[in-house]
């Protein structure tokens, strides 16, 4: 009995079993449907809406891709299909020597490491089994892209201002004592945010693997799920209303509003360790820095997710890019990230090894 | 089981049919306008497809995650023996009254959980050992159904095709799939949930757990081949009533059941906070393994 809400007295149920019968036909059958409309009409394929309307942008989708985030220079924006032809072809090759079975009878890399690079790379890590990088060029509205960043028009990061040079130094000197403090490794390596920027914002694929989203919807919040380190965005939707004092969340404080059928969001208040950590992909960020993001259906198997980063006291310009996300054939898996983390203890356990070795033993 | 309110009201009105009568006078008064679209007029907000709409920010109220079997207070959940009494620990006894263990009525159904023999032997040791082995103090993901009575709340996130669930601790999320997937691919620790309707009742499967997760902070714990079949009923607009049965042969002797409300965060503005813990434990976990440790 003291379970039973105050709210809830006797009268509900008697009432609904009592009229249910006589007056409930018409308005009972309106419990049937869904509320949304489905995106197909026939075999043309429709922009699918949720209950109230608005683009249903749910689902499973993925941004993984090898085309990269800056252009590299003397390229334009949109390639050939030739060019396109080569470098899948070349990527696939890749792909499949680093997919070779290791061979069970091979040496120990030699120390130091074997001179390869990357995540994969230096002792013999990852072959590309474990790996899902990206092996097609992005098209976006139809283009294929030489890379992600479309403004400015060369689709570089933008020069850093003095103030931005002056705080990109400071994030770099923590790099001394690479091996000192947990505080010292990046903040993927300690599972504490998806690899590279891959909850955002922006949301950008992380060249190495599970490059995966889900998107729920509702009247008022859209959640995205990152799968890498289970990173959680809640947007939430209507007229902004900041949070008082200085709190800064991962991910920064989003809200989001519907502009016709895009999904437009706002962040800002971005942690300071989340903005520090962008210098190894795009620049450090200052505590002004905003990103807007714009998320479209483009087709059955595409949202385009567009963003704007704002932040004049760290870039000489505002920038931006296009991605386009792709319908994921597929559930998320759980990474439990934190919870099997043996590669921290053992980068710090080595460096303590090493630094045991290094030092002559006590008479 | 869960949704006995609406059965106890429905008896209610049995017994007293004039009391029946006079809601139908009363809402025929009204007009047809009472009635929403979909649903009975009980005040339980509702999807476009008439379901029981759980979207919002919930949490649990008690102590049930200390202790989900009834328990008094106690001065700390780590103790050694002292020269009268025992005492809290070396380790805690810093945290003064804020590590006291506060008394709870347990929310399991018959008052305790039915242990095998060995399985009890072991939530006792894990009770000994709680600094070293629960899950909770290393920032570990919570497992179902610890996540849904911690100190911490959660928020549903309910459409027409989805139920996903967004832990405020360690930011555990579970995808409630609609659909079955079949058998869980990988065991995990959330586990995989699979969700379905009965009536009004949303009805969870939970299955392919790693088997290192525990109920509570009292040690009691469970193994890979736990079940969780969990019953969420709204029992008004702010309320509902959560269900879970575990099943567990390697563990328990026979199933058993937790029951507990759950309540809304009723503020307008509320906002499910980030518990991201993580770099909460680093000291604990790794400080030993700093340069220069600094204990």
């Amino acid at each position: 009995m003291r379970f039973a809400s105050r709210r809830r007295g006797p009268r509900g149920f008697p009432a609904v079993l009592l009229l249910g019968a006589g007056l409930g036909a018409a308005s009972f059958a309106a419990c049937d449907r869904t509320g949304g409309v489905p995106g197909r009409d026939g075999d043309r394929w429709i922009v699918p809406r949720t209950a109230d309307g608005h683009p249903d942008l749910q689902g499973e989708w993925t941004n993984g891709t090898m085309t990269p985030l800056q252009r590299p220079e003397g390229e334009v924006l949109v390639l050939t299909a030739e060019e396109v032809a080569v470098r899948e072809g070349r990527r696939r090759e890749y792909i499949d020597d680093r997919s070779a079975p290791s061979d069970p009878d091979r040496e120990a890399p030699p120390v130091g490491g074997d001179g390869s690079t990357g995540a994969a790379g230096g002792v013999g890590g990852y072959n590309y089994f474990w790996i899902d990088a990206g092996d097609r060029v992005a098209v976006f509205n139809g283009e294929p892209r030489s890379s992600l960043i479309t403004r400015p028009a060369d689709g570089r990061v933008p020069d850093l201002t003095p103030e931005g040079r002056r705080r990109r130094l400071q994030a770099y000197g923590r790099l001394a004592g690479e091996f000192d403090n947990p505080e010292n490794r990046p903040i993927g390596e300690r599972c504490i945010l998806s690899f590279g920027s891959n909850a955002g914002p922006p949301m950008l694929p992380n060249y190495f693997y599970n490059n995966n989203y889900t998107i729920v919807q509702t009247s008022d919040h859209i959640m995205i799920l990152t799968e890498m380190v289970h990173d959680v965005r809640i947007i939430r939707l209507g007229e902004p209303k900041p949070t008082a004092g200085d709190v800064r969340p991962w991910f920064g404080e989003s809200w989001g509003h519907w502009a016709g059928d895009t999904l437009v969001v706002r962040t800002e208040n971005l942690n300071p360790d989340q903005l520090a950590a962008y210098v190894y992909l795009f620049g450090p960020g200052s505590e002004k820095m905003t990103v807007t993001e714009r998320f479209t259906r483009a087709d059955e198997h595409t949202i385009h997710y567009g963003f704007t980063v704002e932040d004049p006291d760290t870039f000489i310009e505002n920038w931006g890019g296009e991605v386009p996300f792709t319908r994921l054939d597929g559930q998320l898996y759980e990474y439990a990230c934190h919870e099997g983390n043996y590669a921290l203890s053992n980068v710090l356990s080595g460096a303590r090894a090493q630094e045991r070795a290094a030092t002559p033993s006590s008479p | 089981m869960a949704n006995f309110p609406r059965r106890r009201a429905l008896r209610r009105a049995e017994r007293n049919p004039r009391r029946g009568s006079g809601v139908v006078s009363a809402l025929l008064a009204l007009g047809l306008g009472t009635f929403s679209a979909c649903a009975p007029d009980d005040g339980i907000p509702r999807t476009a497809s008439g379901h029981p709409d759980f979207n919002g920010i919930w949490a649990a109220l008690g102590n049930a995650y200390w202790d989900v079997e009834p328990h008094m207070a106690r001065p700390a959940l780590a103790m050694r023996e002292g020269p009268v009494v025992p005492v809290p620990a070396n380790e805690v006894v810093a945290l003064g009254a804020v590590g006291s263990v506060p008394s709870g009525q347990g929310v399991v159904v018959g008052g305790s959980i039915p242990y095998l023999p060995d399985a009890l032997e072991r939530r006792d040791e894990n009770r000994e050992r709680w600094l070293e082995r629960d899950p909770e103090i290393r920032c570990y993901l919570p497992g179902v159904p610890r996540a849904n009575y911690m100190h911490l709340p959660f928020q549903i996130f309910q459409s027409e095709s989805k139920f996903f669930i967004a832990y405020e601790y360690a930011g555990a999320v579970r995808d409630i799939y609609l659909e079955n997937p079949g058998p869980p691919q990988v065991d995990s620790w959330m586990g995989q949930s699979v969700g379905r309707w009965d009536e009004d009742t949303f009805v969870v499967t939970v299955n392919g757990f790693n088997g290192q997760t525990w109920f509570d902070r009292a040690g009691n714990h469970h193994s890979y081949r736990l079940v969780v079949t969990e019953r969420w009923t709204m029992l008004g607009p702010d309320h509902l009533m959560y269900e879970a049965t575990m099943e567990d042969p390697e563990t328990f002797s026979e199933p058993w059941t937790i029951r507990l409300p759950l309540y809304r965060n009723v503020d307008p503005d509320a906002r499910l906070g980030q518990f991201k813990c993580v770099p909460f434990v680093e000291e604990l976990m790794y400080g030993h393994l700093r340069k220069n440790p600094i204990r």
